[in-house]
């Protein structure tokens, strides 16, 4: 029974300083943040900030209930760092245009222009899609067709 | 022969030295009132007022139908008529609306606007005419008769020829600008429909 055991820890997202999170809702809902201390398991204290004054979050309290943990962290990051040096670490590790390349970042902004779109657009939409994929369809079949 | 209204007013009789008005025995007060109140009418304070327009409903806007023959239909306002009825045209080669008035009520206003130049606005203000709909209409509405006259085949309506005209000309020049922008076509020959998911009142048109 000399069978190896390889214990590996969880690969799941922590809450952790430094780890940038998400509103999901509440005034804040679409904004980013980082954690920069835990105040109990259920709130944490977090600091929002961004060059744009519009996606900026202030300092303050806020339910985890209510952020969603992104898979961004700020690497070592001092325990309860002041505004100014997070804004020197966060420009530094570009986290919002880290952010703006992630999946669920793309998503919400396609939903935000499909949201946004006039009848005739989502009208185009349908048409345009619709063409895309009687070509995609027309290549896949002669493909197949010529692997026979 | 006294007449009643001379004997209506009062009357002047001697009173000792003096005289003294004595009043008609009919406008003195009566003995007795009736036990019900008669009901006065209510004075109306209000008065027709002329129908507001909404800022979306620009002529060459383009509509969606909400309700009647042509529900889901998307067409072409032209004009304004009188107390929120809307000239509308399909146009008819498109979808099949003719030139026809709707209710202002009873439209989604797109922001798509589809210019109306060159338009020939002599046929838009004989259209807009009063009585030019009405024109012609059979005002007898089916009967009993008609109702057991069902299997026999009814007769068959006339359009008349200036109707058929005034429509094609309004036709021709907006057929011309429709074709100009893709898809705009296609748009106009399709219907409009919710589907699942589609909540109307956060829909951007």
């Amino acid at each position: 029974m000399a069978e190896s055991i390889d214990v590996q820890s969880s690969k799941w997202r922590n809450v952790e300083v430094g780890r940038v999170v998400l509103f999901v809702r509440g005034k804040f809902a679409g904004k980013l943040a980082a954690i920069v201390e835990i105040i109990d398991h259920k709130r944490v204290l977090v600091d929002g900030p961004s060059k744009e004054s519009a996606d900026q979050v202030p300092r303050h309290s806020a339910p985890l209930s209510s952020v969603s943990l992104t898979a961004i962290v700020l690497k070592k990051l001092p325990l309860a760092i002041r505004r100014g040096p997070l804004t020197k670490v966060w420009e530094k590790e570009e986290v919002e245009s880290k952010w703006k390349q992630t999946a669920s970042a793309k998503s919400a902004l396609r939903k935000q222009t499909r949201k946004n779109l006039t009848d005739f657009e989502r009208f185009k939409v349908v048409r345009l899609r619709k063409q895309a994929r009687f070509e995609v369809r027309k290549a896949h079949a002669s493909i197949r067709k010529s692997a026979k | 022969m006294s007449s009643k209204s001379e004997a209506a007013g009062p009357v002047k009789k001697p009173f000792g030295k003096e005289h003294r008005h004595v009043p008609h025995h009919s406008s003195k007060a009566k003995r007795w009132y009736p036990a019900e109140d008669a009901t006065v009418k209510r004075k109306t304070r209000k008065s027709v007022q002329p129908a507001k327009v909404r800022e979306s409903l620009k002529p060459g806007a383009v509509l969606i139908l909400l309700a009647g023959r042509f529900r889901g239909k998307r067409v072409i306002l032209l004009k304004h008529l009188e107390q929120g009825v809307l000239l509308v045209t399909g146009p008819f080669k498109v979808n099949g609306v003719p030139l026809r008035r709707v209710n202002a009520r009873y439209v989604i206003a797109t922001s798509l606007n589809v210019g109306l130049e060159g338009l020939d606005t002599k046929v838009i203000d004989k259209v807009s005419q009063k009585g030019y709909f009405t024109e012609g209409k059979s005002k007898d509405k089916k009967g009993e008769e008609a109702f057991f006259k069902q299997g026999e085949k009814p007769q068959k309506k006339e359009i008349s020829s200036t109707r058929t005209e005034d429509q094609k000309s309004v036709d021709k020049t907006l057929l011309a600008t429709i074709k100009k922008e893709s898809h705009l076509f296609e748009y106009l020959q399709s219907s409009f429909s919710l589907r699942n998911g589609d909540r109307p009142h956060e829909m951007k048109w």
